[in-house]
């Protein structure tokens, strides 16, 4: 894309297009009036912890900033905490929007490759779908160690009184790091997911040949 | 004069009769009121009470009547004797109702009351009951100038009610703007699409209408007369001038878009791709009587996309453009937004607003184009550069908050400008001496300038058109009487009084319609219109007396009254709201009202008993406009809020009838101080009588003048803005003023 179409094509409708076809209920982002109460209503927000709000990136995508908005980290902080649908005056379902963008950037290779609950939610789908069952320590442990080692013993060291409280109610046991249990039927649901992603897969075929 | 008989009538009821000594107060109108007959009553206003005082009118000769019992503004349906002079003395409101029941503060309530009754029986001897103006005229019909959707409402309206209109149009035909329009903001469910303008449908009702009767490619040359008998010419492009008796008028003469071509940084006149919403809907028009594809108008192409701007030199601080909002052109942009999708939904089409603002129903329009796929941005739009055959918007994103964002390559660009009323000749603007080296230099840019043109040629003395506020819009007061001009029988609706769309127009001509029919009504059986609605009484002047200063022709706030060729003041009584400014105004005092004068106020004044200086009882006048302060002193009674046992209230017409003579008098009388209640003033007033209170006040400011002269205090005069809500806070201010008083000490007038 050359600069000149990228300046023609500012707050033009094409990634609004893009986002309406694409993001799960993206067709509502037109119906946005920019009151942002959705903002100011969101707990992750507070101290305008986002770097755009739910209200800018609507505004974001009918400016047409493509880049800025698939790659950044804002959607990636929603909790689903369901504030802004709740309190939405044009009853936009805000929560469900936020993680539909995520996921379109996600799935096009544009999200942020090191975003904390972005790293974790790949972590904890790798970490489930494995064995059919969450492997709690290995999940945790893969988060330490998400910036390289010598971070990884330092997060460790922090959080060992916890660990160690957590083995002594036996809470936590150490041999899970060795394969740890699995469900009844492992085979089963590895069919079941790769299914899933069948049907998805020609969904999306069908729908962008549609 | 014929003999008056005068009758004093004194209650018992609601508490009187415990409270105070009404033996006495019957004594005090005998012998200090001179009445040759006092009595009182367990309970006035029942039928035994008034069946006793209509006796003694019938038989016992009484001519004027005193009742001293609740206020002038309570029980007047018992009280209602049409044939005789009547007073009123405010015991229960006045006085029992804002004093405590002690015994200490028994001698000082019972005073106040027996004063009430001596200003009661000298007031009312000072009157004549109001006979009615006999120079009234009888026309029933209604004319209406402006043939858009308000005036042929209004037509529409008063024709089914049984009253003839003439309808005067400038232009050929009838429609105005909304005949202009591709289609309309819809006006009833499901909100979602524009609709037909129905303007078409509104002018075959108003031409097969037997009473209506239309003149086309007209104007009005002449207005002479007052409310039922105006006498209207009205020319015609034929040159030939057609002669209309009219009883009363409502103009309808609606709006001008503001000039684009004063928006030249937003490519106002720079382009023809640049248009403002009237350039548009003649572009819309012109698509649907042909492919239905709306054209760049520079080459012909096919428009693929579209911005519209909103507050296009609206809501300007600068002071270059219209400070105000029109109300209507965010509604009017999304409609126009939606002649581009409902054709092809293809079109890129932008409003770009600061602040959406859609009246009634406008929200599920605004969803509506939301559905529809038009782009709405928040920004503050700095620029349009027209480039060839298409422009580039340059705006301020304000949610992004990026003072540098644009759009390129847009096709056309629609300015939402305002409205401008069409009000004609701004009489104050005509009448302003322009002295060199003041103030007044030529009004300042951002307000509308004057337009030449007059509307209704009006034959009257202070200016050929009716007055207007501010921006251009005809003056009416805001709240209570929204038709109201400034000249009675003379009505307007629509966007000429403040901008609207064509719902609210619609609602306005049907209100206007019924207000107009009201005044031609009145007029003909001599009575007021608002606010002394009824009112029998009229200013009369003595002549002999008059020293031609022009003073009450140039102050009546409703250009009532005109001058003759000598400079003597003509009355018209149809135009009068009877407020008395004129009366206020007469250095001479030969105005008066048959029931209010300067006698009848001066009488009370000097009726009231003035203790001597070393009885610790201080006296002060409040003169209360009887349209705000009044009825709050009134409510301050209802509501048992306490004060002063020392005041003595006159129910004043208005703050504008206030002659300086009843200050000095009072000073002169050893009053020790003097409170003015009248309401707000300014642009922002709310006097009944739109100019009383500020032309009282201007008055007033000068009586420092009349102080220094009798030696006295300035604190001895107050003037006060009292709203009809200051119930809590009028007695305050009240007891605050009498607390001051007792620092500045009595007044050495006492006991001359």
């Amino acid at each position: 894309m050359s600069a000149n179409t990228a300046v023609a094509d500012k707050y033009r409708n094409n990634f609004l297009k893009e986002i309406e076809e694409q993001v799960e209920m993206g067709d509502w982002v037109k119906m946005c009036m920019q009151c942002g109460v959705c903002s100011g209503s969101c707990p992750t927000n507070f101290q305008s912890a986002w770097e755009h709000p739910p209200q800018e990136i609507f505004m974001m995508i009918r400016a047409g900033k493509r880049e800025e908005v698939l790659t950044t980290t804002s959607m990636w902080n929603c909790t689903s905490c369901y504030n802004c649908i709740v309190r939405c005056p044009r009853k936009l379902p805000i929560t469900h929007i936020m993680h539909g963008i995520a996921e379109y950037a996600h799935r096009i290779g544009m999200a942020p490759k090191m975003q904390p609950t972005r790293f974790f939610s790949g972590l904890f789908w790798k970490n489930c779908t494995h064995t059919g069952r969450v492997n709690e320590l290995k999940l945790s442990m893969g988060l330490y160690f998400k910036d390289g080692f010598v971070q990884g013993i330092k997060n460790g060291m922090a959080m060992q009184a916890v660990a160690l409280g957590l083995v002594k109610a036996r809470r936590l046991n150490v041999m899970e790091l060795f394969g740890g249990h699995k469900c009844k039927d492992q085979k089963g649901i590895q069919s079941m997911l790769k299914k899933a992603y069948e049907i998805e897969r020609s969904r999306k075929a069908a729908r962008m040949a549609g | 004069m014929a003999d008056i008989k005068v009758a004093a009538y004194i209650c018992k009821g609601c508490g009187l009769g415990e409270r105070l000594d009404t033996d006495a107060l019957v004594k005090v109108a005998q012998k200090d009121g001179k009445v040759p007959l006092a009595k009182s009553h367990d309970f006035l206003c029942n039928a035994d009470g008034v069946a006793m005082i209509r006796n003694d009118i019938a038989n016992e000769g009484v001519t004027h009547v005193m009742i001293g019992a609740c206020s002038r503004r309570a029980k007047t349906e018992a009280f209602f004797f049409p044939e005789n002079a009547v007073a009123r003395a405010n015991l229960r409101e006045g006085v029992i109702w804002i004093r405590p029941d002690t015994d200490e503060a028994r001698e000082t309530t019972q005073e106040m009351a027996e004063d009430y009754i001596r200003m009661g029986c000298a007031e009312v001897k000072a009157m004549t009951a109001p006979g009615g103006n006999a120079n009234t005229g009888s026309s029933k019909t209604l004319m209406v100038v402006g043939g858009g959707v308000t005036g042929m409402t209004t037509a529409i309206e008063a024709s089914k009610t049984g009253y003839p209109v003439v309808l005067v149009e400038k232009s050929g035909a009838l429609g105005g703007w909304a005949g202009k329009l591709y289609k309309r903001v819809p006006v009833h469910e499901p909100y979602k699409s524009p609709m037909d303008t129905g303007v078409a449908d509104l002018a075959s009702q108003v031409l097969g209408d037997s009473n209506i009767k239309v003149y086309l490619n007209a104007t009005v040359a002449k207005t002479d007369g007052a409310p039922g008998r105006f006498v209207v010419d009205i020319a015609t492009e034929s040159g030939a001038t057609h002669t209309e008796d009219i009883g009363a008028i409502v103009q309808a003469t609606g709006f001008t878009l503001y000039d684009m071509n004063k928006l030249p940084e937003l490519g106002g006149g720079q382009s023809p791709n640049v248009v403002d919403q009237a350039g548009l809907e003649a572009l819309a028009t012109a698509a649907a009587a042909g492919d239905g594809v709306i054209r760049r108008p520079s080459d012909g192409q096919p428009v693929k996309s579209v911005v519209f701007v909103q507050c296009a030199g609206q809501r300007d601080t600068s002071g270059q453009h219209l400070s105000y909002c029109s109300g209507f052109c965010c509604n009017a942009s999304i409609k126009q937004a939606m002649y581009f999708k409902d054709a092809n939904p293809a079109v890129d089409t932008t409003i770009i607003y600061t602040d959406l603002r859609t009246p009634g129903n406008g929200e599920d329009f605004y969803r509506s184009a939301q559905e529809k796929g038009v782009v709405f941005t928040k920004g503050k739009v700095a620029q349009v550069l027209p480039n060839g055959a298409t422009s580039t918007v340059k705006f301020h994103d304000l949610i992004l908050d990026d003072a540098d964002a644009a759009m390129v390559d847009v096709d056309l660009v629609v300015l939402a400008t305002g409205q401008v009323a069409n009000s004609g000749v701004n009489i104050e603007a005509l009448t302003k001496p322009q002295v060199e080296g003041q103030e007044g230099e030529p009004q300042a840019a951002g307000t509308v300038e004057v337009k030449p043109i007059s509307i209704l040629n009006l034959t009257y003395r202070q200016g050929p058109d009716v007055p207007q506020l501010k921006q251009g819009f005809t003056d009416s007061h805001f709240i209570c009487f929204p038709y109201e001009t400034r000249r009675t029988g003379i009505y307007t609706a629509g966007p000429v009084r403040r901008p609207m769309d064509i719902v609210q127009a619609r609602e306005d001509a049907t209100g206007a319609a019924l207000k107009a029919i009201q005044a031609l009504e009145n007029a003909e059986l001599g009575r007021a219109a608002h606010p002394r609605s009824g009112d029998l009484s009229f200013p009369k002047v003595r002549l002999e007396g008059c020293t031609q200063c022009k003073r009450c022709t140039v102050e009546c706030p409703f250009g009532a009254i005109d001058e003759d060729e000598k400079r003597f003041p003509v009355f018209n009584e149809s135009r009068c709201r009877r407020c008395g400014t004129c009366m206020g105004a007469c250095p001479v005092r030969v105005i008066s009202f048959e029931n209010y004068s300067v006698n009848t106020v001066g009488a009370q004044i000097k009726a009231v008993d003035i203790p001597d200086e070393f009885s610790e009882k201080p006296r002060i006048l409040i003169l209360a406009c009887e349209n705000d302060a009044y009825p709050a002193l009134d409510m301050a009674g209802m509501s048992r809020n306490e004060y002063s046992a020392f005041v003595r209230i006159i129910p004043i017409r208005c703050l504008g009838s206030v002659n300086t003579i009843w200050i000095t008098d009072a000073l002169n009388a050893g009053y020790d101080g003097v409170m003015l209640m009248g309401c707000k003033s300014g642009d922002e007033y709310q006097c009944h009588f739109v100019k009383g209170s500020e032309l009282g006040r201007v008055r007033m400011s000068k009586i420092d003048d009349t102080l220094k002269t009798l030696n006295l205090e300035s604190e001895r005069v107050r003037d006060l803005e009292v709203a009809i809500t200051d119930i809590q806070r009028v007695p305050e201010m009240i007891d605050k003023y009498a607390a001051e008083l007792v620092a500045v000490g009595p007044s050495p007038f006492k006991g001359f």
